[in-house]
């Protein structure tokens, strides 16, 4: 399956090759719901490479799963609107293509797996079939040939006995176990970008540690861009290539994995780090961001993380800051990003 | 070193204590006429002691009978057989009127702070809704104001009292959990997962909560929570779970620094330590296939069906959680031997 030549010509029409991979450039999904504006995404930008990981952290509500499914094309609209931006995979505004082309590209191009592979998975079908009939589908794969492809997915993804089991029904596999089979469909197509969103959340540390090693092994050996998703930053510590963190709709800082951990250039991320508890503050208080995390209808002013901020002065609550880049490949969306990046803030 | 979980510190009598604690729950087949085809084996013979403010952390993959012990614990599940002891005084075969002041001194805080709360009560009535099953505790005159001062003791503005759940965040939610726990001057807490919904910037400050009400009032906690590195940061000792039993015990330097049970270097092996640096110098040791069913849980030791150690006699005999020979902390595996597998953290 490695050596499959991508005919990407055919399904993305200007693809060009030297551009990256995808690229998300100031992003912007906004709700409506009754009546009331809500801007979930207010300007999301990243770059991912073939053979990259890139993680997406924040708390919950940042706009992480809206900007994942703003990538798939597959946000609610209505309620959502997409209000700005571009989405380009090989240099090809995603955002601009007709419905069919947008078809064609989910699961060819980009897939995605969920943090809650029960509800995503149909419950009245076996986990073979769901899997053979994207073969069906979309490469008019006879059904006896979709089944043994169907095996052979849920084998390369661990499922024991795989023979015996592409027959099963969700319900009848473990959490671990389902979340493999949603590793399976997403890799059928033998897609460049993975999207996981929160793809370990509901498992168990051990049943986890199994699941990042499956996806990185499988990242590598297809040479996939992935983008993971998560708010656990050991598991980000442990895996990805750059980092970019969300905050209030907004990627607040982007780096590489290392500068990201040692030198953060924002004091959300600096701030998030400290608020992890380990060896050395047992028996300590530890150190927490005050306040809550904004409602995204009524976003403070300024800086949207004036209010919770320990190194905030006045303009922060007024003006908007710019992105700095205290270094080559870091950015931050903060006043004083130099001055945090040096630790002097 | 002592064998019993708790007796590690003071001259103090523990405040509770738990022996040899069972439960079983029947299942049960046919519409008409039950028979019982089985038992979910959820708690197995489970002993603990807890000190007057101490902490103990119970850590363990979800089924392993964490939240069935906290409900055996704080009385809403009657144990299958097995002792609970209040300040010495036996009260896990009681009768559940005569176990009602018992069971004012030990309370739980739940996990889930969207659906634990009542969705059509005011924070005040949430909160003083032990005080209508109590009313000895507190005089009715006097409950508006104990309320108000509960709800200033877990950081709420007593002003709030009339709002509902859903105007509160995840955190705040959790704290006003807190505050009925509290609301009968309780001296345990058992907290299930209380931090596990949060986002990591809420999570510290309840846990900085806990750990100031517990300096304030003398609490005992039992903290359960399958984030290693909470457990740790918040408890003086730690029981690890496997499938219903306690497989290793002790301090948390014991524990994380020296764990002897395969199960327990598994599971610390299995934690990403947030430090780049150190990607690749940990000891992943990854288990194979999935935790037993508990209905039919393994022979012998039952870990064994996972185990890298196990031999026959792992199959024919059940290990006891047995001190070490030179004294090292229990353990329940004939091969216990230490194995520091987060060597690359410290
Ligand atoms: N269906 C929806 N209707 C209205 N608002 C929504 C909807 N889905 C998401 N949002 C808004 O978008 C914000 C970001 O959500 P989401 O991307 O799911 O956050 P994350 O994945 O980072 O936890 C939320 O705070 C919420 O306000
Ligand atoms: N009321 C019940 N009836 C039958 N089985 C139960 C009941 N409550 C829990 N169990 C079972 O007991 C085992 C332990 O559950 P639980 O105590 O909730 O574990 P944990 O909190 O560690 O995830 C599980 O297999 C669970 O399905
Ligand atoms: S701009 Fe100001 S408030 Fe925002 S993160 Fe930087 S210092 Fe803090
Ligand atoms: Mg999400
Ligand atoms: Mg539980």
């Amino acid at each position: 399956m490695s050596e499959t030549v991508r005919v990407i010509g055919d399904t993305l029409p200007g693809a060009d090759f030297n551009a990256p991979l995808l690229e998300v450039d100031d992003l912007r999904v906004e709700f409506r719901v009754r009546g009331q504006r809500i801007p979930a995404v207010r300007g999301a930008s990243f770059t991912l490479e073939q053979g990259r990981t890139l993680a997406v952290v924040g708390e919950s509500g940042s706009g992480k799963s809206v900007t994942s499914q703003a990538i798939m094309g597959i946000l609610d609209t209505p309620p959502a609107t997409i209000t700005g931006g571009a989405v380009r995979l090989h240099g090809v505004d995603l955002l601009e293509q007709s419905e069919e082309t947008r078809r064609e590209v989910r699961g060819n191009h980009i897939a995605i797996v969920f943090q809650d592979a029960l509800s995503a998975l149909n419950p009245l079908w076996s986990v073979g079939f769901q899997i053979g009939e994207l073969f069906r589908v979309h490469r008019g794969t006879s059904r006896k040939d979709a089944k043994l492809k169907a095996v052979e997915l849920l084998d390369q993804v661990g499922i024991p006995d795989a023979k015996n089991r592409v027959g099963d029904y969700p319900h009848q596999f473990s959490g671990g176990m389902r979340q493999r089979v949603m590793i399976a469909m997403a890799l059928a197509l033998d897609p460049e970008v993975l999207i996981a969103d929160e793809p370990t959340t509901a498992l168990d540390v051990t049943v986890q540690a199994q699941i990042m090693r499956l996806l990185k092994r499988i990242q590598a050996e297809r040479n996939m861009g992935l983008i993971l998703i998560t708010h656990d930053l050991g598991v980000v510590a442990d895996v990805a290539d750059e980092v970019a963190v969300m905050y209030a709709g907004e990627v607040v800082e982007r780096a590489g994995i290392r500068d990201a951990f040692k030198r953060p250039a924002h004091p959300y991320t600096k701030a998030l780090l400290r608020a992890i508890p380990r060896v050395d503050t047992v028996g300590q208080e530890l150190e927490v961001i005050r306040g809550l995390p904004p409602n995204p209808a009524k976003l403070p002013g300024g800086c949207p993380f004036h209010p919770r901020c320990f190194a905030a002065e006045d303009k922060c609550a007024t003006e908007v800051p710019p992105w700095i880049e205290p270094a080559e490949f870091h950015g931050s969306r903060c006043h004083f990003a130099e001055e945090v990046y040096t630790d002097e803030r | 070193m002592n064998a019993e979980l708790g007796q590690a510190d003071t001259g103090t009598d523990p405040v509770l204590e738990a022996k040899d604690l069972v439960k079983h729950f029947p299942i049960q087949r046919g519409i008409v006429v039950k028979r019982t085809v089985g038992h979910v084996q959820a708690v197995d013979g489970v002993d603990l002691k807890l000190h007057p403010g101490r902490t103990l952390g119970v850590v363990g993959e979800s089924g392993c009978g964490k939240s069935t012990l906290a409900k055996l614990l704080v009385g809403l599940e009657t144990p299958t057989s097995g002792s609970i002891k209040l300040e010495g005084r036996e009260i896990g075969n009681l009768s559940a009127r005569r176990m009602r002041p018992f069971r004012r001194d030990v309370q739980l805080v739940f996990q889930d702070p969207y659906t634990s709360l009542n969705p059509r009560l005011t924070v005040g009535d949430i909160v003083g809704e032990p005080f209508e099953i109590h009313p000895e505790a507190v005089p009715k005159r006097g409950r508006a104001g104990e309320v108000k001062e509960l709800l200033d003791m877990v950081g709420l503005s007593p002003d709030h009292i009339n709002r509902y759940p859903h105007q509160f965040s995840g955190g705040q939610r959790q704290r006003i959990g807190i505050a009925r726990a509290l609301a009968l001057r309780p001296k345990v807490l058992v907290c299930d997962e209380p931090v596990s919904a949060l986002d990591v910037s809420i999570q510290g400050q309840v846990i900085n909560l806990l750990q100031r009400l517990q300096d304030e009032l003398g609490l005992a906690y039992v903290f359960i929570a399958h984030d290693l590195s909470v457990v740790r940061h918040i408890a003086d000792e730690v029981a690890v779970m496997y499938l219903g039993k306690v497989v290793e015990r002790g301090t948390g330097p014991e524990i994380y620094d020296h764990p002897r049970h395969p199960y327990t270097q598994a599971l610390l092996s299995a934690v990403p330590v947030p430090d780049p640096d150190l990607r690749g110098h940990r000891e992943e040791i990854v288990l194979q296939g999935d935790v037993p069913s508990p209905i039919d849980p393994p022979s012998g030791c039952r870990f064994r069906t996972r185990c890298w150690k196990a031999t026959d006699r792992c199959a024919e005999e059940v290990p006891s959680l047995a001190v070490g020979d030179r004294g090292t902390h229990p353990t329940a595996c004939f091969y216990a031997e230490e194995r520091d597998v987060t060597h690359a953290v410290k």
